[in-house]
């Protein structure tokens, strides 16, 4: 199971710290790099570990680090491991650890905790991590003896890489870490009598979906996050091909399918295509595959897609009738189910299904800002697609939360999976220039880059610090709009367009490129779009591009929070005046 | 949509410490209310029952196994609400009675097969076991002596027939017999 490391000596048998065996636990797991901050509690697990072959990257805050180890584990699929002191350093993992949860990724975090006899009495930097960390971990342990170690950080991989994945926290007393044992470690396939994370589909339900399926007229397949976490792109190819049932792709889901791929919709949901969310109300099948029906690609359920019969193949029992109602759930891993039906479904052609959805695509093109000239400005989303061209779609790339996002996810066509890292669950601004260092860590040879917005890069810019010191290379693409643009947007179309607390002054970004030794260039216009590209990709080291685009631009469409799904705001043809839409006095807000 | 009832959970959990607040948490978290929650031992060792009571439909019933089901110390957890089942609470409840009540307060006692377990001149303290319902009805008819304090446990139940606690296999939800 373990692959021997052969930088690792054989101490088992031997007596060893627990500071000791943290480390023996995380070679033999396979960890190579992992992201942390030093602290009291947490010393001598930070001394032992010059002993091992882990490379350790000193984060500039705790969030950092979790974000970090997120971007990691989305970029190669394995385990990203992070690590800090108790109290102020473990709360600092929190967001990173909720952001982790949200979008299942595979996580274990290693936390110093104050000595176990102190535990309860308030003691210097004693926070109760596991208490807090309860509704946002997948699992979580307070370990306070060395024995108890190895075997609790073998069980945390498994439960975080194993069934629907997720983060795992492992609160370590520091007496844990300093007391010494007889180093054990076993092997054997782990079994928890409570946990178990693979379920096989039912033979009934499968022969229920692939009747539904012969027998649909206007089918669409949903391609979600569960397509890219069971490595079922290929298989989903051969099922597409072989139905010809279109697909739609949610947020986390982009590249799961590739986005050139004829029979690919778009994204759906509150800022997807119009024809997708309209083929999704029309639809008289919906085939969801590995997502969860969120709300925000829902819109409202009350009038959410009334005519689709609903195949919902999902891993998480617990989601199934949580959202939407279905009429068929098949609980298993999305490749294997979609392996399983295959053979059982016929070659279909349904060129009055695919002409239709052409049809309602009407004047979108017209409308769609890529075919728009720039008329001299700069636009955000015309970076964006400039980018996705420069770059020949094959960055990996890491958004923030924001406008710039969802421009991210409608004009850089990702045709490869775990291409796109995105805080899709939590929607968590300062996620992405840690999580492109966590994601560079895993994918060296990858050009990474960073899309992130001008409020989301203040919140961890100083991870700028840790790209300098390791030399590691990312380029970041700041989308400047002097706003936080994407909350500004929602007072212009529900709030009377009152600005409340969006307006935000930033420092020169180019100087604080250069503060840290690092290249930083800035863009006014579109024709110097090409130039920055290429010169960050040809540049060593951290490049940070102050792109200046509109201030005032607005993502389009847009399903206003809590409408139906159809129901959308589209953008204006010519720039500035909104069409009439009743949407914009009944929307909602969050 | 099926209707909301009161339902009740045999839920066999590993007992370790924090697990009852795991449970809990899980309640909360996703707005489950509980109306009575009972732990204790079981007759095998390291593993304790759950007794937990709550309201709500067929469907987030499943939802709410499915839940408990991803938690790593839940072991089997047993939808016993339409089960032939012996439900129990127990009460203690201390009730205002002078010389002449007594007799009568004993005769209720008697109907509902309660017993007085304490007695002083002015005051008597019974103890009932029974259903919910027969203790709720014990209570209010002692209501009008004046009760002086009122202590009950949550439900504790089981099923009359021999269940066998496969625990190596959980149930998948079978959402679909709900769906209608
Ligand atoms: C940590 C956090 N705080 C607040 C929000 C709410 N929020 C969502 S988008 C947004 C604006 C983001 O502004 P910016 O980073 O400049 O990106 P833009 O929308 O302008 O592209 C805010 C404040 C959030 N998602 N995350
Ligand atoms: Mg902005």
């Amino acid at each position: 199971m373990t692959p021997a490391n052969p930088k690792l000596e054989n101490r088992i048998g031997e007596s060893l710290s627990g500071s000791q065996i943290i480390w023996e636990a995380l070679v033999r797991e396979g960890v190579e790099v992992c992201f942390g901050y030093p602290g009291g509690a947490i010393m001598p697990a930070y001394d032992a570990m010059i002993e091992y072959p882990i490379h350790h990257v000193l984060t500039r805050h705790e969030q950092g680090a979790s974000h970090m180890a997120d971007g990691y584990a989305r970029a190669s699929g394995q385990v990203g491991v992070c690590i800090a002191t108790s109290g102020p350093g473990a709360t600092n993992l929190v967001t990173g650890i909720a952001t982790a949860m949200l979008d299942s990724i595979p996580m274990v975090c290693i936390t110093g905790q104050v000595p176990s006899q102190l535990i309860g009495s308030d003691a210097f930097q004693e926070t109760d991590i596991t208490g807090c960390t309860l509704p946002v971990t997948k699992h979580n342990y307070l370990v306070t003896e060395p024995e108890q170690v190895a075997p609790t950080i073998r069980e945390a991989f498994y439960i975080a890489r194993s069934g629907r994945p997720g983060p795992v926290l492992v609160d370590i007393t520091k007496d844990a870490q300093q007391r010494s044992c007889v180093f054990e470690w076993n092997d054997d396939e782990i079994v928890l009598p409570g946990y178990r994370p693979d379920y096989a589909p039912l033979a009934e339900q499968l022969e229920e979906a692939v009747e539904l399926i012969k027998s649909a007229k206007r089918p669409i397949l949903f391609s979600g996050h569960g397509v890219v976490k069971s490595q079922a792109t290929e298989t989903l190819v051969e099922f597409v091909e072989k139905t010809k049932i279109p697909v739609a792709c949610t947020l986390l889901g982009l590249g799961g399918f590739p986005a050139s791929h004829p029979h690919n919709l778009g994204m759906m949901g509150m800022h997807g295509e119009t024809w997708v969310n309209r083929a999704i109300q029309d639809a008289d099948l919906i085939i969801a595959v590995g997502m969860r029906f969120d709300d925000r690609v829902t819109g409202n359920l009350k009038t959410y897609a009334q005519t689709a019969k609903k195949i919902h193949i999902e891993l998480d029992p617990a989601e199934i009738n949580k959202n939407v109602r279905v009429d068929v759930p098949i609980v298993g891993d999305a490749r294997a189910v979609l392996k399983e039906l295959l053979p059982h479904l016929d070659d279909c052609d349904r060129p009055e299904w695919l002409a239709y959805i052409d049809e309602i695509k009407g004047d979108s093109a017209v409308r769609d800002i890529k075919n728009l000239p720039d008329l001299g400005k700069l636009y955000a989303a015309h970076v964006i697609h400039d980018l996705y061209r420069f770059t020949k779609g094959k960055a990996l790339v890491v958004t923030d939360v924001g406008q710039h996002q969802m421009w991210e996810a409608q004009y850089y066509k990702h045709d490869y999976p775990r291409k796109l890292l995105t805080s899709g669950g939590l929607g968590t601004m300062g996620f992405a220039l840690p999580a492109a260092i966590g994601a560079k860590f895993a994918e060296p040879d990858d050009s990474v880059w960073v899309i992130c917005g001008d409020g989301g890069f203040q919140m961890t810019q100083a991870e700028l610090s840790t790209c300098a010191q390791e030399g590691i290379k990312v380029n970041v693409a700041i989308i400047n709009n002097g706003f936080l643009g994407m909350v500004r947007q929602c007072q212009e179309f529900f709030f009377g367009g009152r600005y409340v607390a969006t307006p935000l002054l930033s420092p020169d970004f180019v100087k604080i490129a250069e503060a840290h030794s690092l290249t930083g260039i800035r863009v006014e216009k579109r024709s110097e779009v090409e130039a920055a590209v290429r010169k960050a990709e040809a540049t060593e080291g951290t490049v940070v591009i102050d792109f200046r685009v509109e201030q005032e631009d607005a993502v389009y469409p847009m399903v206003p929070a809590g409408a139906t799904l159809g129901d959308m705001i589209q953008r204006p043809p010519k720039p500035g005046d909104h069409d009439h839409n009743p949407i914009f006095e009944t929307g909602e807000d969050e | 949509m099926s209707q909301s009832v009161k339902r009740t959970f045999a839920v066999f959990v590993e007992d370790k410490p924090g697990v009852l607040n795991r449970v809990a948490s899980l309640f909360r978290r996703r707005s489950f209310n509980i109306d009575s929650l009972n732990v204790g031992a079981t007759q095998e060792a390291g593993v304790s029952r759950m007794t937990i009571v709550c309201e709500a439909d067929e469907d987030k019933a499943r939802r709410i196994e499915a839940n408990l089901y991803k938690m790593v110390n839940v072991l089997w957890v047993d939808d016993i609400t339409h089960k032939q089942s012996i439900n129990r609470v127990l009460a203690l409840i201390k009730v205002n009675c002078n010389r002449e009540q007594r007799d009568e307060i004993l005769k209720i006692c008697d109907v509902f097969r309660a017993r007085a377990i304490d007695m002083s001149p002015d005051r008597v303290t019974i103890e009932i076991t029974g259903p919910q319902d027969k203790v709720e009805g014990l209570v209010s008819v002692l209501r009008p002596f004046g009760i002086l304090e009122l202590v009950q446990t949550g439900t504790v139940a089981m099923t009359r027939g021999i269940e066998k606690h496969d625990l190596a296999h959980p149930t998948v939800p079978a959402s679909r017999n709900s769906a209608a």
